[in-house]
């Protein structure tokens, strides 16, 4: 089968960018969709062109690294899965497809279809982790957690990180990433001492970096590669709801005992 | 202050301001339909309940001012969240696609808001400022005086008000747009105060649908029957007794204040 790609080409942040038709060499349809590129990319560099730049690394869905706008929808036309395991039997012989990269203020444009989307890697730094302590491993199963709890949990931390949920808003809001990091972190009984204090920080960050806000469209859940579900957003109003009405801590005086 | 502050800069703040003010407003809307709803009984039902709500202005105007800052409140945050949520995407996709799975009411809450606030603003100038050049009938309804209690004849009013088909057609097309605002936004309301779960996502979905469209039929209900002639006779009766002179001259009046 063969396809004519239509690729957002743009050299660096400051030139300006432009859709460009590319014809694909002969493909098989068992390809992946970054395999394609791949053979494109050759093809192109063996003419002496730029091959086109996109994001790639585990190829098996599970790294959050590569994104691509495909035909309008964040990794392609399917239901649950990323680019990397989107393959060439779901176009068709003769068509045209077009690519772009992901689009969002705070996901600044590296080069063609790359984005820079250390903002994500920002918004974790500033509260996406728990407090370990140091020492023998403590007896498993020691702590006890509701069945309900670690499902949700493990359904949270799905969450690859890859954007598409921003690249799908229409206001380029990343509350479904953040509330799948909160609520995964939240829902377990070693998140709790930094429970409020997380959400505030992730939420804070996230509007630092200028990614717009939720209007319940549903379209993050509908092209999230691990499904996070919108409910995600509604825990981490509530708890973001909660830190508000809880207030800073008390100011901690100096002195004492000890 | 500092917190509010921080309630107002944050994304979420906003949410929640729009969620509160817009809980506010979907309750006034239930409310002033119950009351409204009374134009299907005798005219000095209604005629009574209009009394009844002008006859104490200590409590009607702190009632309205309420309402007034309800409705700032929400298109204050409106206005900024929009606004940022259209600077966080300054260069669109090329490829025209709907979002994925968005309902359009989701997509044009702006849209629809702003329609709904324009005809808040006529229906305030129509039926409560009674403002004669808005109503499109030659008749001044402040001069609709009910015969037996002498005082203002609300029913006679909405009747001779409705009686203009293309004001009753906006009244339509805004009551629908407002359908379709609350049939998402009360849904949302839920989700941006997080009190919605797995568990009561699918009612709370079900439930806003249903309460805007039943606010739907409820007011377009009251149009509908006028166009359909219902009040006719009466209104009729009551407008003749406003002099056409008196009626006139009230017009210019206003006309003459305008210029």
């Amino acid at each position: 089968m063969k396809v004519t790609l239509k690729v957002w080409r743009q050299k660096d942040r400051n030139s300006p960018g432009e859709l460009k038709s590319y014809q694909s060499p002969e493909l098989s349809p068992n390809m992946s969709f970054l395999e394609m590129l791949d053979v494109v990319n050759e093809h192109l560099a063996n003419q002496g062109e730029d091959p086109i730049a996109f994001d790639h690394d585990c190829r098996e869905g599970i790294c959050g690294t590569c994104s691509l706008v495909i035909d309008g929808k964040p990794h392609g036309p399917h239901k649950g899965i990323a680019t990397c395991q989107t393959y060439m039997r779901s176009f068709k012989d003769g068509d045209e497809i077009v690519v772009e990269p992901f689009r969002a203020k705070p996901f600044p444009l590296i080069k063609d279809l790359v984005v820079d989307r250390k903002a994500f890697d920002r918004i974790q730094h500033a509260g996406g982790f728990i407090s370990v302590r140091t020492g023998a491993a403590p007896d498993a199963n020691a702590i006890p957690v509701p069945k309900e709890n670690a499902d949700l949990a493990m359904d949270a931390a799905q969450c690859i990180g890859c954007g598409a949920c921003v690249a799908a808003c229409k206001n380029a809001s990343a509350m479904l990433f953040v509330s799948a990091k909160v609520s995964h972190l939240g829902l377990m009984p070693q998140g709790q001492p930094e429970r409020y204090r997380r959400v505030k920080a992730m939420v804070n960050q996230m509007d630092a970096e200028g990614f717009g806000s939720c209007t319940v469209t549903g379209s993050c859940e509908a092209v999230c590669p691990k499904e996070i579900s919108i409910d995600f957003i509604a825990r981490m109003n509530r708890d973001y709801l909660v830190a508000i009405l809880k207030g800073d801590p008390k100011a901690v005086r100096g002195g004492g005992a000890g | 202050m500092n917190l509010l502050l921080q309630i107002w800069r944050s994304s979420l703040g906003k949410k929640y301001i729009m969620a509160l003010s817009g809980a506010g407003l979907f309750l006034f809307v239930i409310g002033h339909l119950v009351g409204n709803l009374q134009f299907f009984l005798e005219p000095a039902a209604i005629n009574r309940y209009g009394h009844f709500l002008k006859s104490t202005p200590e409590v009607l105007w702190p009632a309205r001012l309420g309402l007034l800052a309800l409705i700032g409140l929400h298109i204050v945050s409106a206005l900024r969240l929009t606004a940022e949520n259209k600077a966080a995407r300054p260069e669109q996709y090329q490829a025209k696609v709907a979002p994925k799975d968005a309902s359009l009411a989701s997509r044009t809450m702006a849209m629809s808001g702003a329609i709904i606030a324009s005809f808040i603003v006529y229906h305030l100038l129509h039926f409560t400022v009674q403002t004669p050049q808005v109503n499109f009938t030659g008749t001044d309804f402040d001069q609709l005086y009910e015969p037996n209690s002498g005082g203002a004849d609300i029913y006679a009013m909405i009747v001779c008000g409705f009686s203009v088909w293309y004001v009753s057609l906006f009244y339509l097309i805004s009551i629908g747009l407002l359908c379709t605002h609350l049939g998402h936004g009360v849904a949302a309301m839920f989700q941006s105060l997080g009190l919605r779960n797995h568990t009561w996502a699918p009612r709370i979905a079900t439930g806003a649908r249903v309460a805007a469209i039943l606010i739907f039929l409820g007011y377009a209900s009251i149009p509908v029957s006028v166009l359909l002639g219902r009040g006719k006779e009466y209104a009729k009766r009551i407008q003749s007794g406003v002099s056409p002179d008196k009626a006139g001259s009230a017009i210019k009046a206003a006309k003459g204040v305008e210029k």
